[in-house]
């Protein structure tokens, strides 16, 4: 292009140069031009991501895992892995000159000889405490919203995965020091795997290397523990994640959020900052539990002797729930051919655990199977519209709640003045009847809360404002529900949209034939009984037959006044409204 | 005489020294105190009073033990005959009393699986007399003497070494029911073996000795006298050691640190997060603008 110079003013004493680069400018475009992040980032750094507390559970387990590197990290580099026998000369009064592991000394010499070691250890256990427990409310809340549907299955797999990987993580780190408790866990491990029939003993000969406890399981465990499990748990969290951003995230209905939208802030700058400080206050809440918080002092434990035990020994909170089975199995054994198959260890410790996981890996599967439900999902059902879902996770929490507190049977006992003898015998019909009742309390409730969703949409909420007619009756006024709330609560199916029933005259609603067979007749059953009696959402025609009626209504109560200073009730404009002071 | 002379006079030297008054009037209580001592009919007098209290701990006896003990401490079967309303007395020592009778324990408020501990109903006076009449009954332990449970006399090495042996004479025999930190632990129907914490180190003692309740007996043959001195010298020492690891939660092992990391720690966490979720980029919250 030409420029006609002419016209160019000539007080301009020098050409436009482009102004010099910045320092930051300059290395990100050498990074830029070798790795091309420029166009990866430009898109996923404007990522959106949606805004709501319950979304933030699953970031807790992120960085507590992170705190548990990073603390892990600290410990390895005094922890000695060896079952080779010493006598402590540490600094520790109590246990000086007593033989003992070198991993139990040297996780002595952490606690009292080297500097910030005790607490980098109680940081790194309660790290871990929180590390499951956030996966496992994370795994509640993606339950309950819905979030495990199509297309978030296999995420909910990983999820899985992670969580009983996280389990055994945390059990090969308690059995590390070789203190009295671990090693009563060590021992009861091997108990379990020799429960199993006909393998069991040659399983517990290979983990420890012969008979217990050898001098080889610490080191295993340790390699299990600081190597194998966290580079799966790695590589699972980088899957977790990366699926996550693939399928981007569900969000809650709202007006402008649809099934094809996310509607939030985007990752930078807002999304860094909030995820970024909250791996700051996780940080500090493991310090601060670290410092203030005694967890698993060893020291008072001892090393590990065969011949010692200690009340109140249990494993940590995570294994507890098989720990309460375990306690409240009667002692079932049988002989058979010369040996003895302990169903006493063998049913609660082996068989429940992985029937109850198996059930949790199986469940985004079963329910999508029972509703025939094979559409993609992305906005998020409230726990209420999916009745019987929620009474069946609920169901669940409350098996495991109750196993979980048979596991400290006796602290219970010793605390609350009960007897342990009876605390097993209420738990052992708990377990069943309990998830049963609570399956059916929760289903009602749902349903309630969905009747009175429909009931504020058709009659609006209440006011708390009460008028009195002429002739002297009361009653509350109810005013329509603002619309972005109604469509919150509208935005969901209507059952009959959500499944394809499998029908009962053997043909669909399209006519088509349905397959005939046990499975179908089964999964018609649990169809009925997983859509039965739940309250769909009110018409098109409906809410507008309810409104007409509402306004007609509203019409005739404006003639009366409402009490003063209701004026001010928060419902109302009050521009203008003034106290009339009339009464 | 000189040879005489010569030493009295080294002697008498002193006699108008400023001390001299001091150590007549020393020299001479002493003198008399220790001749008192020697002559005085104290072991008459002893025996007499022993005689006396025993009939005095027979009166308390008869009024506030005998009904579930039988008048002659011989036990009372229950009406169906197969428990002990009160077991025999004969044989359990002076020791069995005292610690009963002095952690309140005895007399029961009411049958029951545990006689729980409360403030003694009897001065250590009349326990004492209670333990001379169920002593009279048959021999059994005696109260111990102050010297066989405390540490006094060993040197700062001995000393440490008995605190290690206590501790492991501690987690081989007692933290099966009495938990690693002495925090107590449950016993079979409504049974519990109590909290540690703040026990005299005489009951301590007295209840290795008579084994009370659900308790085994830890003789003196299983057990010598050192080595339960041992057992409460590791006791005292853990009380006097700090708690390095911040607050105990109990001491009662991994279900207290579970409630806590889920009470405080996801309780807090999801807290925060509530917190960070409920702050919008916006300037001005308006309800329902927020994202």
């Amino acid at each position: 292009m030409s420029i006609d110079t002419s016209k160019v003013a000539t007080s301009n004493s020098s050409a436009a140069v482009a102004k010099k680069p910045g320092r930051a400018g300059v290395v990100a475009n050498w990074a830029d031009e070798r790795l091309g992040l420029g166009t990866a980032m430009k898109k996923n750094l404007r990522k959106v991501f949606p805004d709501h507390w319950s979304f933030m559970l699953g970031e807790i387990a992120l960085w507590s895992f992170v705190v548990l590197l990073l603390s892990g990290v600290f410990l390895t580099l005094w922890f000695n892995p060896s079952m080779g026998e010493i006598h402590y000369e540490g600094s520790y009064d109590q246990l000086r000159g007593v033989a003992m592991s070198e991993s139990m000394a040297s996780t002595l010499d952490i606690s009292f000889d080297v500097r910030g070691g005790l607490l980098m250890r109680q940081m790194h256990h309660w790290a871990a405490m929180l590390f499951i427990a956030s996966m496992m409310i994370h795994l509640l809340r993606v339950f309950f919203t819905g979030a495990h549907r199509k297309p978030r299955e296999m995420n909910w797999v990983i999820g899985c995965l992670l969580l009983i990987l996280g389990t055994l993580e945390g059990f090969t780190g308690y059995s590390l020091p070789d203190d009295l408790l671990s090693g009563t866990g060590v021992r009861a491990a091997d108990g379990f795997m020799k429960s199993i029939p006909v393998v069991g003993t040659y399983l517990s000969f290979f983990l420890f290397g012969g008979e217990f406890p050898g001098d080889a399981i610490i080191p295993r465990l340790y390699m299990i523990h600081i190597l194998l499990i966290p580079g799966l748990l790695l590589a699972l969290i980088a899957a977790h994640m990366l699926l996550l951003v693939y399928h981007k995230h569900t969000q809650w209905p709202g007006p402008g959020r649809t099934e094809q939208n996310v509607v939030g802030f985007p990752m930078l700058p807002v999304y860094a900052a909030k995820a970024g400080g909250f791996f700051f206050i996780v940080f500090g809440v493991c310090a601060l539990m670290g410092g203030l918080l005694t967890i698993n002092p060893v020291w008072k434990y001892g090393p590990y002797d065969p011949t010692k035990v200690t009340a109140g020994s249990q494993p940590d909170w995570y294994m507890g729930w098989p720990d309460g089975a375990l306690r409240i199995m009667p002692g079932w054994e049988s002989e058979f051919w010369g040996t003895t198959w302990s169903w006493n260890v063998f049913l609660p410790i082996i068989v429940l655990p992985g029937l109850m996981f198996t059930i949790l890996l199986l469940l985004p599967f079963l329910e999508a199977w029972v509703t025939g439900d094979k559409r993609e999902h992305h906005l998020l059902q409230r726990p209420r519209n999916a009745p019987t879902r929620t009474a069946l996770m609920v169901a669940l929490m409350t098996f495991y709640g109750l196993m979980w507190a048979a596991g400290g049977n006796d602290i219970i006992a010793i605390k609350l003045h009960l007897s342990i003898n009876q605390i097993t015998y209420f738990m052992r019909a708990a377990v069943f009847i309990g998830p049963v009742i609570a399956f059916m309390i929760t289903r009602r409730w749902c349903i309630s809360l969905q009747r009175q969703d429909n009931e504020k949409l058709l009659h609006g909420y209440e006011t708390g404002v009460i008028m009195r007619s002429p002739e002297g009756g009361y009653s509350e006024r109810h005013l329509p529900l603002d619309t972005a709330k109604a469509y919150a609560v509208t935005a969901r199916d209507r059952d009959e949209a959500s499944y394809v029933p499998v029908g009962t005259d053997g043909v669909d609603p399209n006519g088509v034939p349905a397959p005939t067979g046990r499975g179908s007749k089964l999964r018609g059953r649990l169809q009925t009984l997983w859509f039965a009696d739940n309250i769909q959402k009110p018409t098109a025609a409906e809410l507008e037959e309810a409104h007409h009626h509402a306004e007609h209504e509203a019409h005739g109560e404006l003639e009366g006044v409402s009490a003063d200073g209701h004026q001010f009730d928060g419902h109302h404009a009050v521009e203008g409204e003034t106290l009339r002071g009339d009464h | 005489m000189r040879l005489l002379n010569r030493s009295a006079g080294r002697l008498s030297r002193h006699r108008r020294g400023p001390l001299a008054g001091v150590v007549l009037l020393l020299l001479g209580l002493v003198l008399t105190g220790s001749l008192y001592a020697a002559f005085a009919p104290a072991q008459a007098t002893s025996a007499e009073s022993d005689t006396a209290q025993v009939e005095k701990g027979r009166e308390l006896f008869l009024v506030g033990c005998a009904f579930c003990h039988g008048q002659n401490g011989e036990g009372i079967l229950t009406q169906r005959g197969d428990t002990q309303l009160g077991p025999p007395l004969a044989g359990v020592g002076a020791a069995a009393v005292d610690f009963q009778v002095g952690t309140g324990r005895m007399p029961m408020v009411q049958p029951g699986q545990q006689a729980p501990d409360k403030a003694p109903v009897y001065s250590q006076e009349e326990i004492d007399a209670l333990g001379a009449y169920v002593a009279s009954l048959g021999p059994g332990p005696a109260v111990p003497d102050e010297e066989q449970y405390s540490l006094e006399g060993l040197s700062e090495e001995e000393r440490e070494e008995a605190i290690v042996r206590g501790g492991q004479i501690f987690l081989t025999n007692c933290t099966a029911c009495h938990n690693f930190n002495g925090s107590g632990g449950a016993m079979p129907r409504g049974g519990y073996a109590p909290a540690l914490h703040d026990i005299e180190p005489k009951y301590i003692y007295e209840a290795m000795l008579t084994g009370p309740q659900q308790m085994p007996n830890f003789s003196n043959g299983n057990l010598p006298p050192e080595e339960k001195r041992d057992v409460i010298a590791y006791l005292e020492s853990l009380r006097e050691t700090p708690e390095y690891g911040g607050f105990g939660l109990g001491g009662l092992g991994p279900v207290s640190e579970g409630l806590f990391a889920w009470l405080v720690g996801i309780g807090g966490l999801v807290g925060f997060a509530v917190w960070i979720a409920a702050h919008t980029t916006r300037s001005t919250k308006k309800k329902g603008q927020a994202a």
